[in-house]
Formats: C-alpha cells, sequence, structure tokens
C-alpha cells in the first residue's frame, strides 16, 4: 500500500490555543465582573468614585496648602493668602498641651517612660508567645506607674504593693482551709498593713521622691490614657463578681446585682459623671474631700463593670450545661469549680465582647470634658480653641485628636479580630 | 438482712450556719443584705447630715418656680417665665425628637451600609468599610463638636443671601442653609387638612388589609397579586385627591431674609443638627455591622436551599433570607436605638436644650437641687430604657425560634 497520503487541508499539529477575549482577561475582566457587572452595580460604582472624588477635592488642597510654621492663626491666614488650607501649625504649637496637658514641660520623660513601659506590662497579657515571667512585671507595673506620673516619695507604692504581697501570702495559707476565709483573712493582713505603713509614709517622706506633680495637672490624651486603663483594668473584677452574682442562686445577691447592672446600664455615662461631680460629696462623711479624678474614676469604672458583667454572663451562659455538672461531679465547692473550671472558659468566650466594651470606654473617657476636666476633648475646646493665637482653628485641632483616638481604638479592634481568629483555630 | 435506716437526724448547731451548705447561702445572704442596709444608711446618714450643714433639704418645690432662662429650640412654646417643670418638659420633648430622628437616619445609614459592604463591588465595599471604620473609631463626642463647627463656620451668615449677587442661595428657594440653622418651610394647616390626614392615615391601613388579603389569596389559592405598584397608588391617590377636593388646605410658610436673619419657616438649629447627623453617623457604622452579622449568619445552604425550589433572587431575599437575619439583627439594632438615645445627652457639649441641658444644666445650676435634679434625670433615662428593653423582650418572644 501507498504510504497513507495527507489531504493538504488536514492539520499535523494542534492549533496553539489563541488569548481569551480581551474582555475577559486582567484589568478589563476584574473591573466588569467586579464593578460593572448590572447596571446597578455600575450606577453604585459611579456613585462611589464621585464620593470619593467629593471628599479628595476638598481634602487635598486643603492639606497640601496647609501651612505647618506660623505664629497664630492671622499669621497662617497671611501666609496662605488666596488658597485655602489647614493650619497645622496649630497642631505643632500645641500638640504637648493635646497630649500632656499642663503638665511641667521638663518631666515628660516620666509619662513616656510610664507610656512605653505600659506595652511592655500588656504584652504578657496581649500576646501567648511572651515569656510568662513578664507578667511578674505586669503585676508591679500599676505602682511603677503611679509614682511616675505622680511622683512622690517611692515609698507609698512600694508600701501599697507590699500590702498586697501580705494581704496574697495570708490568702495563700488559709485558701486551703476555705475561699471565703482565705480571702477574709488576705483582706484583713492587707488591710491590717496598709494602717501601719500610714505612719511610716507620714515620718520618713522623701525616700527616692520624685517631683510631685498635682493631679489638677494632669490631661490631655494622657488623661484619657490613665482612665481607659485604670477603668477597664478596674473593672474586670467588678465585672466578674457581678456576673457570677447574677448567676447565683440566692436570690438577694441575685437581685442585688441585676438592680445593679440594670441602673448603671440604663442611665447615661454623663448623668454618673455629674453625680461624681456635683452629688457625689453630698453622701459622703462632711469634711471628705478626694480628687475628682479618684470620684471619674469610681464613677467610670462602675459603668463600665456593669457593661463587662452583661458580656460575662453572655459567656457564662454559653458554656454547656455540663462543664458545671462535671465540676459538682469533681466534688469542686462553689469557688474552687467557678477559678478552676468555668471562669477560664467563660472569659475566653468573651473576650471579644469584652474589648469592645473596653474600646468604648476609652471613647467614652472624653466625656469627662463636660464636667470640666482637660481631657483632650477638654483641653482643646477650653484652653486651646480659646486661646488668641489658635481661635477658629477647629479642623486641625480636632482632626488631631480624632486621629489619636483612632489610631488606638483601630488597633484594639484589630488585635481583638486576631485574638479571635486565635482562638478560633484551636477549637477547631 | 440489712436494713438501711435514715441518718440520724442531728440536731441544728451554730456552726452549721458556716459549715453547711444547705444554711451557708442563707447565712451568705444575710450578711450581705444587713451589709447594704448599713451601707445604705451611712449615705443617707452623711447625707442628712452634709444637708443640714449646708441648710438645705430635698425638696421638690423647685421644679414649680420660675425658671428664667430661655431655650432656643422649643416644640412647645416657652418663655422664661415659664416653671422649671416646663422647662424640663422641653427639654424632654427636644432629646426624644434628636434620638427619633438620630435613630431614623441611624437605620437608613446602618442598613445601606452594612449591605453595601457584602457587595461584589469592591470600590463601594471598601468605601463602606472605610466609613463604618473611621466613625466606630472615634469619640461621638469628637464627631459632635466637628459637625458643629462645620454648621456654625463653614455655613454663610444670613446676609450672605442679600443683595442680587448673593454669595450663597436657598436650595429650591426653600432651604436656607446659614450658620444661625437650617431654614426650612413650614407647613399651615389650613381649614380641612385634616380630613388629607386623615385620608392618608386610612389609605396606610388600606394598604395593609391590601397586603393581608393578598397574602390569604397566595395561600387559598395560588394567585399571586401584585404588591409594588398598588401599594405605591393606595399611598398616594387618594390623599392627592383629597387634598385638590379640600382646595390645597396645607401650605407651605417659606423662610424668607428680613433684617439681619431669616424669618418664617421652620429654624432647625445648628446644634441639632450636628447631634442628629453625627449621632446617626456613629450609630449607623455600628448598626452596619450589626446588619453584616446578620446576614452573614445566615448560611449560604439557605440561599441555595431557596433557590433550589424555584424562588426568584428578590423572593429568596424577602422569604427566606431577611426573616431570619432579622432575628438575628433586631436584637442589637434596639440595644444600639438605646445607646443612640443615652448618646443625645451629650447634647451639652454643643448647647442643644435636651433634658441633660435643660433639668441636668441650667435647672440644677440656679437652683443648686444637685440631688433632685440628677435623681429626676437618671429616672428619665431609666424609664426610656426600661421600656425600650420591654419592647425588646416582647419582640425577641415573638420571634424565637419555635422548636417543636
Amino acid at each position: 500500500m501507498a504510504e497513507p497520503r495527507t489531504a493538504a487541508f488536514v492539520r499535523h499539529d494542534q492549533l496553539p490555543p489563541s488569548p481569551p477575549p480581551a474582555a475577559e482577561t486582567g484589568v478589563i475582566k476584574w473591573l466588569r465582573e467586579n464593578l460593572f457587572s448590572s447596571v446597578l452595580n455600575s450606577v453604585l460604582t459611579l456613585a462611589a468614585l464621585y464620593c470619593i472624588y467629593a471628599l479628595l477635592s476638598g481634602f487635598l488642597p486643603w492639606f497640601f496648602n496647609g501651612v505647618w510654621d506660623a505664629e497664630s492663626v492671622r499669621d497662617c491666614n497671611e501666609q496662605m493668602g488666596e488658597n485655602r488650607g489647614g493650619c497645622f501649625a496649630a497642631i505643632e504649637a500645641t500638640w504637648r498641651q493635646m497630649v500632656f496637658g499642663i503638665y511641667p514641660n521638663d518631666i515628660y520623660w516620666r509619662p513616656v517612660t510610664a507610656f512605653v513601659l505600659l506595652w511592655v506590662a500588656f504584652a504578657p497579657v496581649l500576646f501567648q508567645a511572651v515569656p510568662r515571667k513578664l507578667l511578674y512585671f505586669t503585676l508591679l507595673y500599676p505602682f511603677l506607674a503611679y509614682w511616675l506620673v505622680w511622683g512622690g516619695t517611692v515609698l507609698i507604692p512600694v508600701l501599697a504593693l507590699l500590702g498586697l504581697v501580705v494581704g496574697y501570702v495570708v490568702y495563700s495559707r488559709l485558701v486551703d482551709q476555705s475561699f471565703a476565709m482565705g480571702f477574709l483573712g488576705g483582706v484583713l493582713a492587707a488591710a491590717i498593713f496598709w494602717w501601719l505603713s500610714g505612719f511610716i509614709t507620714s515620718n520618713a517622706g522623701d525616700v527616692l521622691a520624685l517631683r510631685e506633680v498635682a493631679t489638677r495637672n494632669i490631661g490631655g490624651f494622657m488623661l484619657n490614657m490613665i482612665l481607659g486603663v485604670v477603668c477597664v483594668s478596674l473593672s474586670l473584677p467588678l465585672g466578674i463578681v457581678l456576673a457570677l452574682g447574677r448567676q447565683s442562686s440566692m436570690p438577694i445577691i441575685k437581685w442585688i446585682c441585676v438592680i445593679f447592672i440594670e441602673f448603671v446600664r440604663g442611665v447615661p455615662l454623663i448623668t454618673l459623671l455629674f453625680v461624681a461631680n456635683v452629688v457625689l460629696a453630698y453622701f459622703l462623711p462632711p469634711g471628705t474631700n478626694f480628687d475628682l479624678i479618684l470620684r471619674v474614676i469610681i464613677m467610670i469604672t462602675m459603668f463600665a463593670g456593669a457593661y463587662i458583667a452583661e458580656v460575662i454572663r453572655g459567656g457564662l451562659a454559653a458554656l454547656p450545661r455540663g462543664q458545671y455538672e462535671a465540676a459538682d461531679s469533681l466534688g469542686l465547692d462553689y469557688a474552687q469549680s467557678m477559678r478552676l473550671i468555668i471562669l477560664p472558659q467563660a472569659l475566653k468566650i468573651s473576650i471579644p465582647g469584652i474589648v469592645n466594651v473596653a474600646v468604648g470606654l476609652f471613647k467614652d473617657t472624653t466625656l469627662v470634658s463636660v464636667i470640666s476636666m482637660f481631657d483632650l476633648v477638654g483641653i482643646i475646646r477650653g484652653p486651646i480653641l480659646a486661646s488668641t493665637e489658635w481661635n477658629g482653628v477647629y479642623w486641625e485641632v480636632f482632626g488631631f485628636a480624632a486621629c489619636l483616638f483612632f489610631i488606638i481604638c483601630y488597633g484594639i479592634s484589630q488585635y481583638s479580630q486576631w485574638l479571635e481568629r486565635q482562638l478560633a483555630t484551636d477549637r477547631r | 438482712m440489712t436494713s438501711i435506716t435514715d441518718p440520724p437526724q442531728a440536731s441544728f448547731r451554730l456552726s452549721m450556719l458556716i459549715n453547711d451548705t444547705r444554711y451557708r447561702s442563707l447565712t451568705f445572704q444575710f450578711i450581705a443584705l444587713i451589709l447594704l442596709i448599713l451601707f445604705m444608711g451611712w449615705l443617707a446618714n452623711n447625707a442628712a447630715q452634709n444637708l443640714e450643714d449646708l441648710g438645705q433639704d430635698i425638696s421638690y418645690e423647685f421644679l414649680g418656680d420660675p425658671a428664667g432662662y430661655d431655650i432656643n429650640q422649643k416644640p412647645i412654646p416657652f418663655s422664661s417665665q415659664d416653671t422649671h417643670m416646663r422647662a424640663s418638659v422641653v427639654g424632654l420633648m427636644n432629646t426624644l425628637i434628636v434620638a427619633f430622628l438620630g435613630c431614623i437616619t441611624a437605620t437608613v445609614l446602618g442598613v445601606a451600609a452594612g449591605v453595601l459592604r457584602l457587595s461584589n463591588n469592591w470600590i463601594v465595599a471598601k468605601l463602606m468599610s472605610f466609613y463604618v471604620e473611621i466613625f466606630r473609631n472615634v469619640p461621638v463626642l469628637i464627631w459632635i463638636l466637628i459637625i458643629f463647627s462645620i454648621m456654625t463656620f463653614a455655613l454663610p451668615q444670613p446676609r450672605a443671601f442679600r443683595g442680587d449677587d448673593a454669595q450663597a442661595s436657598m436650595l429650591f428657594d426653600a432651604v436656607a442653609f446659614t450658620n444661625r440653622g437650617v431654614f426650612v418651610p413650614r407647613p399651615i394647616w389650613g381649614d380641612g387638612s385634616m380630613v388629607v390626614v386623615a385620608t392618608f392615615i386610612l389609605s396606610i391601613a388600606a394598604i395593609f388589609f391590601y397586603r393581608r388579603y393578598a397574602k390569604k389569596l397566595l395561600f387559598e389559592t395560588g394567585r399571586l397579586l401584585p404588591m409594588g405598584w398598588p401599594s405605591l397608588a393606595i399611598l398616594v391617590l387618594p390623599t392627592l385627591l383629597m387634598f385638590y377636593i379640600m382646595g390645597r388646605p396645607i401650605t407651605l410658610e417659606y423662610p424668607e431674609l428680613g433684617g439681619f436673619n431669616f424669618t418664617g419657616g421652620i429654624q432647625v438649629r445648628g446644634s441639632l443638627i450636628a447631634l442628629w447627623f453625627a449621632l446617626a453617623l456613629y450609630t449607623g457604622a455600628f448598626i452596619a455591622e450589626n446588619v453584616r452579622a446578620g446576614i452573614q449568619a445566615i448560611s449560604k445552604g439557605q440561599t441555595e436551599a431557596a433557590a433550589s425550589l424555584g424562588l426568584r433572587p428578590g423572593r429568596i431575599m424577602s422569604l427566606v433570607i431577611l426573616p431570619q437575619a432579622l432575628r438575628v439583627i433586631i436584637p442589637p439594632l434596639i440595644s444600639q436605638y438605646l445607646n443612640l438615645t443615652k448618646n443625645s445627652s451629650l447634647a451639652i457639649a454643643v448647647g442643644y436644650m435636651d433634658i441633660t441641658g435643660t433639668l441636668g444644666g441650667i435647672t440644677l445650676n440656679q437652683t443648686g437641687r444637685a440631688i433632685e435634679a440628677i435623681l429626676l434625670l437618671m429616672l428619665f433615662y431609666l424609664l426610656v430604657s426600661l421600656g425600650i428593653s420591654a419592647i425588646m423582650n416582647v419582640y425577641n418572644n415573638a420571634v424565637k425560634l419555635k422548636e417543636r
């Protein structure tokens, strides 16, 4: 036979694949699928683009025409001339006030150190990877920070810390007998220690004394940070106690907690701050007069405690009934089962909620400006906008304040989402 | 054979109050109660002592005294000769007004942003998450102050509207944005306007009945009546008809420039607008997150199951997804309304006279009745909160999964 013949019109090799149509590749495909897939979508895209254009066309010229170096707002306007721009020199001139309040200039290093150490102290709480040994520093931190920010003799924080240590030692001796006894014994021992140490501080005044700073000089963003950190830390134990109380089978305890929580959650924080400002003095023994900042801390702590209690109650309710029964069947008493079995799990479930409350609370610390404390907002509305130099510079300073809060709050919420992912993986 | 006897009945000993779990809770409660009573007694005693030292007493008679101050934004007539009581009521109404406006605006914003944030459209989704993040992470007080400074310093003065080549002009010749507030037309209710309003209310009821009838027909016969355009027609046509039959009884009074300011129309102060929009934008960002979480909580299987039953996308949304998502969305939504109402007390920062500004602000400062004023203030907010919680419980019970 003849060798197979192939017609001229039969191909031997396959055609190379032709490139996909231009509308189905790369940027165009992405645009078609994501931005212009339907009429409605196209309208939305165009509207969004217009929004972005409107925002940027307002913001960019204002930002780039801004004046960064000027004496006062009048100086700013002269330098800008026809162009409308921001007077960022106001931030340049007043950022120290906005961050530190009227804290003495030459000792800024003290709050700055306290702020840096804050992160060291937080690190082992926030991240599992950090060595556990650092937790001792976390326990030490509040006393160190108090000493750094307020100054005075180092004896006060040291003795306060020692009192806690004494209380803890007594507690750990007695807790084998019963939790209640250990707790009461610890509190009593600490109280006695503090009472005795009062004599020491009043006699030997200035060991390692830093210059004292009056509370009214502490302001600006620093005050917001102090209020936020202190109140959140204090409100956690309060919240746990209230949540456990609300779950309790003892009706009187339960109703005390329910009434407290619902009352505090039902009123705005401002009214509680009014209470701290004008009413609380009526209910204290005649002649007592303690710092406004302390009264405010008590009120904000109560406020945050009630909200955290509700979050933790959610966590307690979410635990399967079997966990409670398992603890009972192991023969643990109430304090043991809560401490060892229920709370570790319930707190873990409630972490995202607690972080939300913490962010909300941190933002709410600006409300103290309403009772004329000079926190960040207070100092902007008071001394800065009322000053002759910077009267009328609103956007720049409020924008600066908004940025400070945004950085912290956004950071915390991102951390919370990261933590949620961490916790979700190990349950899978 | 062994027989089980009852354990010997121990007689009650005092130490059992601590050591016996049966009695221990009673002991604890008793101690707690005593401590609470002692604490309250201590507070009351201090208060009595302090008030005596200051020569004051607890009395609410100050509510009947003339207030002596004026309120710029008043829904009901008020002059400085009226009592503190009336000033508080004006403040209370102002609180409710801003809360109501804020809740509606926040819901619209929040639902839109929440849905759009889930959209496939990249730009829109990013824009919405920008909005949500920026408003959620900055204190509402700062937003109120920022918007207030826009209202006060960025808007033109009334005199800028004067003259032929005015720098500013009114929107549709009806709405004027000035630094003294926004002036909008005021409706004038002439004779017979009540008939028009009644027709309008009746037509809303008619829509309700029409929809119920259509649903009944659908369930009984399977016939599907159109819903959209008949509802719209029932809503608009009878009212419009009645409006012309009665000879156009409702007219608008437009704001006009007279002297140094606008006269006529309704003046909505900058403080109200700042508070309203700041609260709405802020709460809207939170509502957007709730809406997004609610929609995402419905598993994709529900959509697919509905699609495999042959439902069209619109019906999948309205019949399958939304009823389930709403069960997740509504409880946090209501608690956001509650937050908005409580945050409206920040009005005091921009001088909007809500109940915190009247009763807790000027009245308190003028009369010095701190305890009474703040007690009343807290009571008001507490009542609002408890009322809203009660509504929420009713709703929760209504939509609870009916499990077998």
